[in-house]
């Protein structure tokens, strides 16, 4: 009865070394609330990049056909343009203007360049009625919560006589009352005629108010399933169903005793104080052992860790770390090195490197001790430890002298791993150590984990990407919302019981 | 790596290969920046020593310039530290005015009997330039003031001081000689002088000022000793690396390097030796240089200033206390500020309400001349001393033409302009 609204045709998208998309197929319907579900790096946010002109037209393959005419976005501005409105993740709002202002920034009411206020302010409160929201359109978006400015962000695409709303990942983080809000007003949206296609990972949401649901993983569509297929078992099999190959360096796991503990860890939100993002951790590591952490974005693993590693995020902090059994304090990232602990940080650029600088100053930044003596350092030491480094964990790189900031992602990796390597810790923890990086660097990159194992150190690997962890590790924790939700060898895991877990758990932490 | 036995991948030898001169070229690459700099300085040098028919170089000259600037580059080692750190200290000018008040107060007003010696003077104001460093540097680093705030609040609260300290619009002097030796007094000779032309004597019997020449010594023997420990490390190191198995520079460049640099500081003894010999400011100058070049090149400390500037959340997650290193940047600051202080009170023999005034401006400009980012984490003290070496060259030199002081301004501005359109132009083409 409906027509095809959005056509997505063999759409094909290249990112140097890595094809991100290959021919992915998207048809949406008038009308309709069309999910698009995969796992993380599966192709999903790519593909909305490409709907919304992000890649403008000429970056990728295929074609994209919108009301029956076929589109060529040279960026987002002609795809709002064309009524297709897409709500990032990460909201794009100015925190210290107010709703008004931000929902028409760049698209003011005025004449000669004089805003008329006055149109705006009525034009936003009858926005924010749509969408459900009570509050002054003079308010500043820093005063209200996620939740509301969610709604901001949705009145800001309404004022823009959107046909086609993408939501991308919208209740991340949110509450369960909040994603209920949302979820229902798309419902509303739904029965006024309007279309949207909805990015998520939360499965029970999916199930509510989906359509349909397109499976896209690997960068190609798996499936389309119509409304009487969906349900949860379902989807995950087809989410994860992929083979796998020796991806993974083989290793002789060797383990010995518990060298690094922690209990009942707790951490509030550093601004929000009376959120709680880690509540009540248990998790331990032995001896050679590989330990992984799955869950989803958003589930508090990296909070957990840099909290755990000199108190680096949070507040009210609490707990007890044990190292082979004796409780050490580790509040500051000095008092955790010292320790022999050490954090491999997920974003290598903003946290890990000085990227100014090259890469044999930011090796031995984590430990100067090594190659000073009296606090003078031996510029001689400290090149051949560069060079040894260098060659360990193969960086590729024309010397030692070479500008961190100038090298590949992988190669980048390499050298924030050699710099907690020359720290020489007890018990590494590596937040998505692979992020980014491609497939020849990423088994580099477990071939060292593996090798830092088998010299008996005790490593935490933090990581989106299940097949990942079910490869290098021995045992998982499964994370969701702060909370351990599961726990498995990881010769008895399975990426289905994994995903189980967490939605399990999603129902549970209410 | 020729003797390497594990079969290496095809690409990996080729890379191995291409090293070699690949160093040698980055070498030059990144040192193009500071010898750049030094061939500008040389080159204004060359320049007013034709627009001023040669009084440029004349000895006199010279010991005033040095005189005259010293206290611009001793507090840009400071100010250096700070930049490199992603701060900026707009105290420091109102600081050094106060603190060459306070001095002056505490050596000639206040009766405070043996606390009034010139040596315990300078001491207790280095202290009290320390506190102020860290009365400012908490703010900024423990509770993420801004320093830009922090220190233009500074810069009038110690302005203000200074002018209520010495009763409003007046000055306090006359200083005693004892401190004025620091900022216009000259090393005594020790070896005593060698007379290699005597002076003509006139009719009256009286010699004539500036004929003969007659030679300082113990300068000469200084600059000697100096030149030849820069040679001696500068072979030492080289060497050093080549028994390591890594070639640091290609040996011409370093030859003439040396050469060049040793002939210039020759050169420079020679025209202060045919003087009064060198300048005590000169003296305290050059070793802090010499200290502040090894602190930053050479010393944990150093390396964490660089790399907190660069990543300040990469340097606090790799265990660096950014909060603490932050704090003693700025204690830095604020005793290289005190000096600065003395220096300029040393010079004028009083303390004047308005010494420093805009000093500040001269010391940052040094720092940005010299090749710092204003993003923080670039930043060499040789770099600053340059700068602050060319904007006193220019200063001295307009001055001598006889260039109005508006005009003056007009064009320091322009070469600070132009100093940092060519470091960002460089950037964008590496």
């Amino acid at each position: 009865m409906a027509s095809t609204i959005l056509e997505m045709r063999d759409i094909t998208k290249t990112f140097p070394g890595v094809k991100a998309l290959s021919n992915v197929n998207l048809s949406v319907e008038e009308g309709e609330i069309h999910a698009v579900v995969g796992e993380n790096g599966a192709g999903k946010s790519t593909l909305m990049k490409v709907l919304s002109g992000v890649y403008p037209s000429g970056t990728y393959d295929g074609q994209i056909i919108f009301q029956g005419q076929e589109c060529q976005f040279k960026g987002i501005h002609d795809s709002e343009h064309k009524g297709i409105v897409i709500i990032h993740q990460e909201l794009a709002l100015v925190p210290m203007l107010s709703i008004a202002e931000n929902i028409f920034l760049g698209n003011e009411h005025a004449k000669f360049g004089v805003i008329d206020w006055d149109a705006n302010e009525a034009r936003t409160s009858a926005l924010l009625k749509k969408v459900g929201l009570k509050e002054d359109p003079k308010t500043l978006i820093t005063n209200i919560g996620v939740g509301k400015q969610q709604l901001v962000e949705i009145a800001k695409a309404l004022s823009k006589e959107v046909k086609l709303l993408i939501l991308d990942e919208p209740t991340a983080s949110l509450s369960e009352k909040d994603s209920q809000a949302l979820l229902d007003l798309l419902l509303e949206f739904k029965r006024q005629g309007m279309t949207s296609i909805l990015i998520s990972h939360k499965l029970n949401e999916v199930n509510r108010v989906a359509d349909k649901v397109t499976v896209i993983r690997d960068g190609r569509t798996i499936e389309t399933l119509a409304k009487k297929d969906i349900s949860e078992d379902r989807i995950i099999t087809s989410m994860v169903g992929r083979s796998l190959d020796d991806r993974y360096p083989p290793r002789e796991p060797d383990i010995g005793e518990v060298v690094f503990e922690v209990k009942n860890w707790s951490v509030y939100h550093p601004i929000h104080a009376e959120r709680q993002v880690i509540k009540g951790i248990d998790i331990n590591v032995r001896k050679g052992e590989v330990v992984g952490i799955a869950g989803l974005m958003g589930a508090g693993r990296t909070e957990f860790a840099m909290s755990l590693f000199g108190r680096s995020y949070g507040r009210r902090i609490s707990g007890e770390v044990l190292l082979k059994g004796k409780p050490v304090d580790v509040s500051s990232v000095s008092k955790a090195v010292q320790h022999g602990i050490a954090y491999v940080t997920e974003d290598r650029k903003t946290y890990g490197l000085n990227l100014i600088d090259h890469i044999k100053h930011n090796i031995t930044l984590a430990n100067l001790g090594g190659v000073s003596r009296h606090s003078v350092i031996d510029d001689m030491r400290e090149l051949a430890v560069a060079n040894d480094y260098r060659k360990k964990t193969n960086i590729r790189a024309s010397s030692v002298y070479q500008m961190t900031g100038n090298l590949s992602g992988g190669n980048q990796q390499k050298v924030v791993l050699s710099k907690w390597l020359f720290a020489d810790p007890d018990v590494l923890i590596l937040d998505e150590p692979t992020r980014g990086i491609d497939v020849g660097a990423k088994y580099e990159i477990y071939t060292i984990i593996a090798r830092l194992a088998a010299e008996g150190k005790a490593i935490v690997v933090i990581s989106s990407e299940m097949p990942e962890l079910l490869g290098i590790t021995d045992r998982i924790y499964v994370m969701n919302e702060g909370r351990i939700v599961g726990e498995m060898p990881a010769a008895e895991a399975s990426q289905e019981k994994i995903m189980r877990a967490i939605v399990r758990g999603e129902g549970k932490a209410a | 790596m020729s003797t390497e036995s594990a079969p290496a991948p095809q690409s990996k030898v080729a890379e191995d290969v291409q090293q070699g001169p690949r160093i040698a070229v980055s070498a030059l690459a990144t040192n193009l920046r500071e010898y750049g700099l030094i061939l500008a300085l040389i080159a204004i040098m060359v320049f007013f020593q034709f627009t001023t028919n040669g009084t440029l170089f004349k000895p006199v000259n010279l010991s005033n310039l040095v005189q005259q600037n010293s206290f611009i580059i001793v507090m840009a080692l400071g100010m250096l530290l700070v930049i490199v750190s992603g701060h900026i200290d707009l105290s420091v000018g109102s600081v050094a005015g106060f603190i060459g008040a306070l001095a002056a107060m505490m050596m000639v007003i206040w009766p405070l009997g043996p606390f009034s010696n010139p040596l315990v003077v300078s001491i207790i104001c280095l202290i009290v330039g320390g506190a102020i460093g860290a009365a400012q540097g908490y703010w900024i680093a423990y509770h993420r003031i801004p320093s830009f705030i922090v220190t233009l609040a500074g810069m009038l609260i110690f302005r203000g001081i200074c002018q209520a300290l010495l009763g409003g619009g007046s000055s306090v002097g006359p200083l005693p000689d004892g401190f004025k030796a620091l900022s216009s007094g000259f090393i005594p000779d020790v070896i005593g002088p060698l007379t290699l032309i005597p002076p003509t004597v006139n009719a009256a019997g009286k010699t004539i000022m500036g004929s003969g020449l007659t030679l300082h010594m113990t300068t000469i023997v200084l600059g000697l000793i100096a030149v030849l420990a820069y040679a001696y490390f500068g072979v030492r190191t080289r060497r050093k690396r080549e028994r390591h198995g890594y070639e640091a520079e290609p040996f011409a460049l370093f030859v003439v390097k040396t050469l060049v640099g040793s002939a210039l500081a020759l050169f420079l003894v020679y025209q202060f030796a045919s003087y009064r010999g060198l300048p005590v400011v000169l003296l305290v100058m050059g070793v802090l240089i010499s200290l502040f070049v090894f602190v930053t090149k050479r010393m944990t400390i150093g390396r964490r200033i660089y790399a907190m500037g660069g990543n300040s959340k990469a340097a606090q997650l790799s265990g660096i206390n950014t909060e603490r290193l932050t704090l003693m940047v700025f204690i830095n600051m604020g005793v290289l500020s005190a000096l600065g202080g003395l220096i300029i009170a040393a010079r004028l023999g009083q303390a004047v309400p308005a010494a420093g005034l805009g000093s500040e401006l001269d010391v940052i400009a040094a720092v940005f001349i010299g090749g710092a980012s204003a993003m923080g984490g670039v930043g060499q003290v040789i770099g600053a001393v340059v700068g602050g070496f060319i904007m006193g060259v220019m200063n001295n030199g307009m001055s001598i033409m006889g260039v109005n002081v508006d005009w003056q301004q007009v064009v320091k501005g322009l070469v600070l302009l132009g100093a940092v359109i060519f470091d960002v132009y460089n950037k964008n083409k590496a």
